[in-house]
């Protein structure tokens, strides 16, 4: 694979966004990348792993804040003629119909009318949208939609494709149809591209498509495991080799070598807390309980189970381990302790253990309480724990943490949230105060 | 923010619909039989001569505080009204035939052109000029604010998701609980913005509606817009000085007290909260923070526990004995009350061509139309050309988060400051440089008009999504063509309102535009609007109606034939990015 020629190279490559203090919040350390000619990549990480940065890098719409970006061996400068991206909400213009979407795609170079015409035409032919010139992309369904992306994104007839989550979109039939028809497109060569590079948050989809598989994960996110894809195609999920390679794409993805869950690290105040409610959470540790006999399954099997992609199952899992409920032990989620009697409790006992396990595991949850406790009037301001997460999170993020644990603490019932004034609090709600509610 | 600044009746069909051709007369039909009664009150009986009021500024504080207490008047009935309309329409299917398209004429109608006439009308029945003349001012604020309250209300009823009526009607809410459980709080984030919307060009109308001249006889009520009506004819810079900056600190405090505090609380009603930053007020956080609201608040909820008496469950008749009440044959009733209404209408032009005729020959009346043309084209230009300036930089504010964030409250505030403060210094320098008046006045009708224009077009700007913006970057689409296919086709919806509420406006200033005055000199432009000012003026109630009905026609022609069909082609194709 060496010998073919680099399309894309990333060298050193960090990304750091600007917080809401002017602080750097560090996105993507050290991003060191190949894309090959002819063969098909698939990035795969969590959400918020800082993929699509690295496509929208590639794509020269971010400028990332270190290392250098090549193509085809020369510095990119901002968004070249030979890189084209398709997008995962497809980002078609509405007032425009597929004729004239398709025909974006060229209205930047300098071509005769009557060339232009052609070409999109033959985009069209191509990809199948025949017959859908004159329909606006509202009138169509996602797939069709999407074709429409793909149809602009190559009818300039770019080296290198980027194709960000371009099914996530979609519902399963078509996202399967879709997928094939561009396998079809790509392996008889219809298509003038010479290097795709997906990112993705399915593991399956990935392995049906790829030559190659990166996966990014961490925060700031590393590229933390390569791995070739040795299948025929065309491949079938449901083959032993094809289930063999989900598993090990599990076990690098919790392997402990890059710590991910801030199991082994004592997580501080500004822990990003994962995105999990508490009744999937239950969900899971239900799912471990009843799908294995000793309190262990395989994490591919929790993900079937669950019918989850990774981008669902990662902040549940994360969750658990944090709260010392379940932890990741060579690709399987064992059952903690804790995690079982949470289970096995009925419905008040089990806020009374969600409380102590924030209590002890998570500093914010800590930091909350006993913040309401110090004042007089037993009401503390969001605003303080929103400076105080916003000096390491960007704004979103902090919003997003402290949603997070308004939730949990509320289903524990260790204090109090008003959404109208943002006040936490330590008081039940009384009496009178449920009478005389607006 | 709503994408929208203000919600309008639209006719749902063609640019003439056959409700227009019954209500528009019926609506002329009005001011004719006001007119026409009031043509026999001897105004100068009751109202004295050569009123006046104290320039001092030490008084206009007080000034301000009645010309506040007028808007919220207004307002009351402004809000009884849309509640009473809105649920009418959204309820009676007959009913909504009629009154959608009346809120549309009734947008239409030249508000401070029938103030007169409101007068006389009240002069008729209480003597006392001041009293009247309150009563005029607060009517018209009220018309001109009431129409897109009542069809946001309308609208919002008509929208109201099929699963909340039918848990409504399953919970056997009575009609009482229904509204302030359901029908309210489903209304309130559009009904408040409206409303605010409205107040907010509500200041322009008071300020014009304090000083009314009727057949040469001039009643000031005290208020800000007397003060510089008189600080005007004492051509005294000073006072109107005073005058401005008074109106900026109401402006400013109802604006950071009323306004914004309303807003952000409204917020909490919306059924799907919008992915953009919620309208926040320090007002309103003061007021949820604070122990003393918390406190009365316990109080009233007290106070109801002791009063509740509970009551027993709202049973309504079995649906199918109401069933047949409702259908007392609708079909003939339909049809007798669709004759009954053209027979009026028939009726109606009948006499008011007599009327009118009488007086004014039909060559005066085509000079009418063609007056009705110059304003047109002042209108028609002045748009174009606050467009041409604002949507570039609207575009260029809304892009960036930073300005946009900070522009918008500052535009809001420019649109309900009452730009006719302003005028005496632009015709003060019109006299001053002995410029052309036919086309140096005309700005004046756009001054508070264009701030529509611009804070919709950011607020468009802002809802590009960032999508297409990296789409156009990874394309390559730059200058001219990123704006052909990326940002005038996405602004369009915004634009297209915004443009229609601003020449709305811009019509309705020209009967204060057109015709302004500063000490002894008065200038003219010639147009509808300085007709129906100078008609009104001379108490020429046929040639009033004439002005008024004219102008009624052109602004509905010009919204059927541009406004609708733009806001039309932008709902089919360029909404739902």
């Amino acid at each position: 694979m060496n010998e073919r020629e680099a399309m894309i190279e990333l060298r050193g490559v960090g990304k750091q966004f600007k917080g809401p203090e002017r602080q750097p919040i560090e996105v993507l350390e050290e991003v060191n990348l190949t894309l090959h000619d002819g063969e098909i990549v698939a990035l795969l990480g969590k959400s918020g792993s800082g993929k699509s940065t690295i496509l929208r890098m590639i794509a020269g719409l971010v400028p990332p804040t270190c290392g250098e970006i090549l193509y085809r061996g020369k510095a990119i400068r901002g968004s070249e003629a030979g890189i084209s991206m398709v997008f995962q909400n497809f980002g078609l213009f509405p007032w425009l119909d597929v004729f004239e979407n398709v025909r974006l795609g060229l209205e930047a170079q300098k071509l005769e009318t009557a060339e232009q015409r052609r070409r999109t035409l033959e985009a069209i032919d191509m990809i199948g949208l025949d017959g859908f010139e004159s329909a606006y992309p509202k009138e169509l369904s996602g797939g069709m939609r999407q074709r429409v992306g793909l149809a602009r994104a190559v009818v300039a007839a770019p080296d290198v494709l980027l194709m960000d989550e371009p099914f996530s979109a979609l519902d399963v039939p078509t996202a399967e149809t879709l997928r094939d028809d561009l396998l079809d497109l790509w392996q008889e060569r219809k298509i003038p591209t010479r290097a795709i590079l997906m990112v993705s948050h399915g593991i399956e989809e990935s392995l049906l498509l790829a030559d190659r598989l990166l996966i990014l994960d961490g925060t700031p996110g590393r590229i933390k495991g390569k791995l070739p894809i040795t299948l025929e195609h065309p491949r079938d999920r449901n083959a032993n080799h094809f289930r063999s390679f989900v598993d090990r794409i599990y076990r690098v993805i919790t392997s402990p070598e890059i710590p991910l869950f801030g199991a082994s690290e004592k997580p501080g105040l500004d822990y990003r807390l994962p995105s999990a409610n508490v009744q999937q959470l239950l969900g899971m540790l239900d799912a471990v309980r009843e799908e294995s006999d000793n309190d262990r399954l395989e994490l591919a099997e929790l993900a079937d189970e669950l019918e989850m992609e990774l981008d669902e199952i990662f902040p549940l899992i994360e969750a658990l381990e944090l709260l010392d409920f379940a932890h990741v032990e060579a690709g399987r989620l064992r059952l903690a302790e804790q995690g079982a009697g949470f289970l096995d409790a009925d419905i008040l006992e089990r806020k009374v253990i969600f409380g102590q396990a924030l209590l002890e595991h998570v500093p914010l949850a800590r930091r909350i309480v006993s913040a309401i406790e110090a004042e007089e009037d037993h009401k503390v301001d969001e605003d303080l724990f929103l400076s105080e997460l916003n000096e390491s999170l960007t704004e979103e993020e902090t919003r997003r943490v402290l949603e997070v644990v308004v939730a949990w603490g509320r289903y524990a019932e260790i204090f109090a949230y008003d959404y109208d004034s943002g006040e936490f609090s330590l008081e039940n709600p009384t009496a009178e105060e449920v009478s005389g509610e607006e | 923010m709503p994408d929208r600044y203000r919600e309008r009746a639209m006719a749902p069909w063609g640019w003439v619909t056959r409700w227009d051709l019954v209500l528009l007369p019926l609506v002329i039909a009005v001011f004719f039989v006001l007119a026409w009664a009031g043509s026999h009150t001897p105004a100068g009986q009751y109202v004295g001569t050569n009123p006046t009021l104290s320039l001092d500024p030490a008084l206009l504080p007080i000034y301000a505080l009645k010309t506040t207490l007028r808007m919220a008047c207004a307002l009351v009935f402004s809000f009884a009204f849309t509640l009473l309309v809105g649920t009418w329409a959204a309820k009676s299917a007959r009913a909504e035939k009629i009154l959608v398209p009346l809120l549309d004429i009734g947008q239409s109608v030249p508000i401070l052109g029938f103030l007169p006439f409101a007068l006389l009308w009240a002069l008729k029945f209480i003597h006392d000029p001041i009293v009247s003349a309150d009563i005029a001012a607060i009517f018209a604020i009220f018309t001109s604010q009431v129409w897109n309250m009542a069809f946001s209300y309308y609208h919002s009823l008509k929208l109201m998701p099929k699963e909340l009526k039918q848990a409504a009607s399953v919970f056997q809410l009575s009609t009482w609980q229904r509204f302030r459980r359901l029908e309210l709080p489903h209304a309130m984030p559009g009904l408040v913005w409206n409303t605010m919307m409205s107040v907010s060009g509500g200041w322009f109308f008071v300020v014009a509606a304090e000083a009314i001249t009727v057949s040469d006889h001039r009643v000031l009520l005290p208020g800000i817009g007397s003060y510089i009506s008189v600080a005007i004819s004492h051509r005294d810079l000073g006072a109107i000085g005073w005058a401005i900056l008074a109106m900026f600190v109401v402006i400013m405090l109802y604006d950071q007290l009323a306004f914004r505090p309303l807003v952000a609380w409204a917020e909490k009603f919306k059924m799907h909260p919008s992915s953009e930053e919620a309208p926040r007020s320090w007002f309103l956080n003061l007021l949820r923070r604070s122990g003393l609201v918390e406190s009365l608040r316990l109080a009233i909820g007290q106070l109801r526990a002791t009063l509740h008496r509970p009551r027993p469950p709202h049973r309504k008749a079995p649906i199918r004995e109401r069933a047949r009440i409702i259908r007392l044959s609708p079909r003939l009733g339909d049809a007798s009350w669709n004759v009954l209404l053209g027979a009026v209408a028939v009726a109606t032009v009948v006499f008011m061509g007599r009327y009118i005729l009488v007086d004014v020959g039909g060559g005066e009346i085509a000079q009418v139309f063609l007056m009705g043309f110059y304003t047109l084209v002042r209108v028609v230009v002045l748009t174009a050309l606050a467009s041409l300036i604002w949507v570039p930089i609207g575009v260029w504010i809304g892009l960036s988060n930073k300005w946009a964030r900070r522009a918008q409250p500052f535009v809001l505030f420019l649109s309900a400051f009452p730009a006719n403060l302003l005028f005496p210094l632009v015709v003060v320098v019109i006299l001053s440089w002995q410029l052309n008046l036919e086309i140096w006045l005309s700005p004046l009708m756009v001054l508070g008009a264009q701030w529509y224009i611009l804070f919709n077009v950011i607020a468009g700007a802002q809802q590009v999504p960032g999508d297409l913006r990296e789409v156009a970057d990874n394309l390559g689409l730059k200058g001219w063509r990123r704006w052909k296919r990326l940002y005038l086709p996405a602004i369009l919806p915004s634009y297209v309102t915004g443009g229609l509420t601003a020449a709305g406006a811009a019509w309705n200033a020209s009967i204060v535009a057109e015709i302004v005055s500063w000490g002894p000199h008065t200038l003219i432009a010639k147009g509808l609007g300085s007709y129906i000012a100078l008609q009104a003026a001379d108490g020429d109630q046929p040639r009033l109606v004439l002005g008024i009905a004219v102008m009624i026609i052109y602004v509905l022609l010009m919204n059927r034939l541009i406004w609708s069909r733009l806001y039309r082609l932008a709902e089919r194709r360029y909404a739902d990015v």
